[in-house]
Parts: C-alpha cells; sequence; structure tokens
C-alpha cells in the first residue's frame, strides 16, 4: 500500500482476530462496494489463516507480533494510516456483520458534516437485525452514562463501524483506549471539543466465529468501560487545570 | 505470641533466602528486588525484637503485638502489589507500542522490498 496520491483518501481498516471463516468475504465486499478503496486487515495475532485468506482477498495485511486486543489493534491500523498520510480512515469489523454498502454513507458524513467521527448506528434504523437483551439492557444504559458527558445522545455507543478524519486520526494515534475503545472513544473525543455524528446502518449476523463478549464478560465489560469513560474524564480535567495553572503562572 | 512470632521469622528468612537465590539465578532484577528484601528484613526485625514490636502495637492502638505485625505485614505487601501492578501496567502500554511499531515497520520494510516504495 502506497502514501495516498489524493489529499481526501479513504482508508478501510479491519481488525481481525481468528476471523478465517468471515475475513475474504468481508475483504471482498469492501472491494465491490467501494472500488479503488485500501483495504487494510490488521491480524492481530490470529492462528487461523486470516492473514492468509486477507491477502488471497486482496486486502494488504498488517501483522501484529502477539496478540493486542481490540483497542491495541484498532491503534497501529490507525497509525500506518496516519503515517502514511490518509485524510479518512472507517472501521470494519472482520466478522462481517457490518454492511460495506454503509461505508459510503460513512464517508459522505465525514466529508459532509467536518465532524471527527461518524459512527454506524443499527439504532437509527428499524431495519437489520438488533442486539440480544444483555446487550440493549448494556446499550441503554451506556446511552443514560454518556448523555450528560457527551452533550448530545449518542444511539449506538458500542457501534464498531466508525469513520474518522485526520485530525482525529492524529489523537487516536497517541492515545486510544486499548481494551474496550468503542465508548472511551467518544469520551476522548468529547474532551477535545471534537463532534460525532452517527448515519444509519445495516447490521447482520455474523459471517462465522462467536462474539468475544460472552455474557460471562458482560459485567466486567461494563464495569471496564464505566470506570474508563470516568477515568478519561478525570485525566482529561487534571490536564486542564495543569495547563491553565501553568499559564498563570507564566502570566505572573 | 511467641510461635506465632517464630512463624513470621521463620517466613521473613524463607523470603530473604528466595529473593537473594532468584536474584543468583537472575530470575529477578535488582531494582524489583529491593521491596521485598526490605519487607523481608522488617519483618524478621520486628518479628525478633518484642519490645519494639509492642511499642508499634501500642500506637497503633492495637492490643495484641502480632496481629499489629500481621496487620504490617499485610499493608506492605498491599503496597508492593500496588506499585507492582503500576509497573505491569507501564510494561504493558510500552510492550504493546513497541509491538505497534515493530508491526508497522516490518510492514513498511516489506513494501520498499516489494517496490510500494512508501
Amino acid at each position: 500500500m502506497t502514501a495516498p496520491a489524493t489529499t481526501d483518501a479513504l482508508l478501510v481498516i479491519v481488525p481481525a482476530f481468528n476471523e478465517a471463516g468471515a475475513i475474504a468475504e468481508v475483504v471482498g465486499s469492501v472491494h465491490k462496494h467501494v472500488p479503488g478503496v485500501p483495504v487494510l486487515v490488521i491480524d492481530d495475532g490470529s492462528v487461523d489463516e486470516t492473514a492468509a485468506k486477507a491477502r488471497c482477498a486482496g486486502a494488504e495485511v498488517l501483522p501484529l507480533p502477539h496478540h493486542l486486543g481490540l483497542g491495541g489493534c484498532v491503534q497501529a491500523g490507525y497509525k500506518l494510516a496516519f503515517e502514511l498520510g490518509f485524510e479518512y480512515v472507517i472501521r470494519v469489523d472482520g466478522d462481517g456483520q457490518h454492511d460495506a454498502r454503509d461505508i459510503l454513507r460513512v464517508l459522505d458524513k465525514l466529508k459532509t458534516s467536518g465532524c471527527e467521527m461518524v459512527i454506524g448506528s443499527r439504532f437509527l434504523n428499524s431495519s437489520g437485525i438488533q442486539t440480544g437483551v444483555a446487550r440493549w439492557l448494556g446499550i441503554c444504559l451506556f446511552r443514560l452514562v454518556l448523555r450528560p458527558i457527551l452533550g448530545k445522545p449518542v444511539r449506538d455507543p458500542t457501534s464498531g463501524f466508525v469513520g474518522v478524519n485526520r485530525r482525529a486520526l492524529q489523537v487516536f494515534s497517541r492515545s486510544f483506549p486499548l481494551e474496550y475503545p468503542e465508548i472511551e472513544t467518544l469520551v476522548v473525543l468529547q474532551r477535545r471539543k471534537f463532534r460525532f455524528e452517527e448515519v444509519p446502518c445495516q447490521m447482520r449476523p455474523r459471517l462465522a466465529g462467536r462474539s468475544s463478549i460472552t455474557a460471562f464478560k458482560s459485567l466486567y465489560y461494563i464495569t471496564h468501560v464505566l470506570l474508563g469513560v470516568f477515568v478519561n474524564i478525570l485525566k482529561y480535567e487534571g490536564r486542564v487545570r495543569r495547563a491553565t495553572e501553568s499559564a498563570a503562572k507564566q502570566g505572573d | 505470641m511467641d510461635r506465632l512470632l517464630n512463624v513470621t521469622t521463620g517466613l521473613s528468612v524463607l523470603l530473604l533466602i528466595l529473593v537473594l537465590g532468584s536474584l543468583r539465578r537472575a530470575h529477578i532484577r535488582v531494582e524489583y528486588s529491593v521491596s521485598w528484601l526490605l519487607a523481608g528484613l522488617a519483618l524478621l526485625v520486628l518479628s525478633r525484637n518484642q519490645s519494639f514490636l509492642q511499642t508499634i502495637a501500642r500506637t497503633m492502638g492495637v492490643v495484641d503485638a502480632p496481629v499489629a505485625l500481621l496487620m504490617i505485614a499485610g499493608a506492605v505487601f498491599l503496597l508492593m502489589f500496588f506499585r507492582f501492578s503500576v509497573i505491569i501496567s507501564h510494561l504493558r502500554d510500552d510492550n504493546i507500542a513497541l509491538a505497534q511499531r515493530v508491526a508497522i515497520l516490518e510492514y513498511r520494510i516489506q513494501s520498499l522490498q516489494s517496490g510500494d516504495g512508501n
């Protein structure tokens, strides 16, 4: 993959861990619906044939030396995209749940709205599968928690179908939540006065494999994410306070 | 009381031997062994010096000196575990950043070798 020739180049990244059953179709679908756009599969230390199948399907593959988890995997893609000079990056999950036809809708919103992040939301559109009861309850809880923090409602805070522009890419290249990034990234962006929008998207059943978030892990997930949200707020407020104090001292 | 203090003495000696042995075999780095050696020595001194231990117990408002010793030992070990959690967190962050950098550099080297030239 070469550095993009145009100033508004798009890169589609696909974080993947043991997605050999779905990755070829995901890559093929992106190539079919968004022709000419490079696809970067970040292989998070898979033990199956994810990397080989992605290459055969025509994707570029960034193989990580060992398993880093979703956040570390996505951030590696963001770092490479930023270094190569891409203006927009859209993340699509490697399990085939996201419909590649929605990529252009996300890209269009990124370009026209000028906001830093666009989320593909399954709840802005009644069609397509929704989610299980446990996850739905979790999403409702996160909506309640995030509403006052973000200053606006977010319908699908756990969506992994996310597009970012170069300003957000710069921030995420330096600092990115490492385990369950979707919700914390919203807080990271809001603290920097960046904006996000949602566009409707279709969610399909996984093409293969099972979700990494099992029922047993849900409680840990909720606790971890809530803690991460509040830590991000505290970290940012602390930085702002120190910067203000430092500026005041210099003024004296 | 004496029996309990003998047990803590034995444990502290065991801890010291274990840490020193690990140091000798290079299983633990010197900078990470200091906390354990200090904790082991403190436990040993307090176990063998009853008057000092009783003074500390009275200061803490604990009637039973061995209970005070166990409380101190517990607090020290909790602090050490916390310190190691901080160290592990830093190492984990560094490890992730390094792994990402290695992956990106490998990718770019392979792109150069294959003529992509980015």
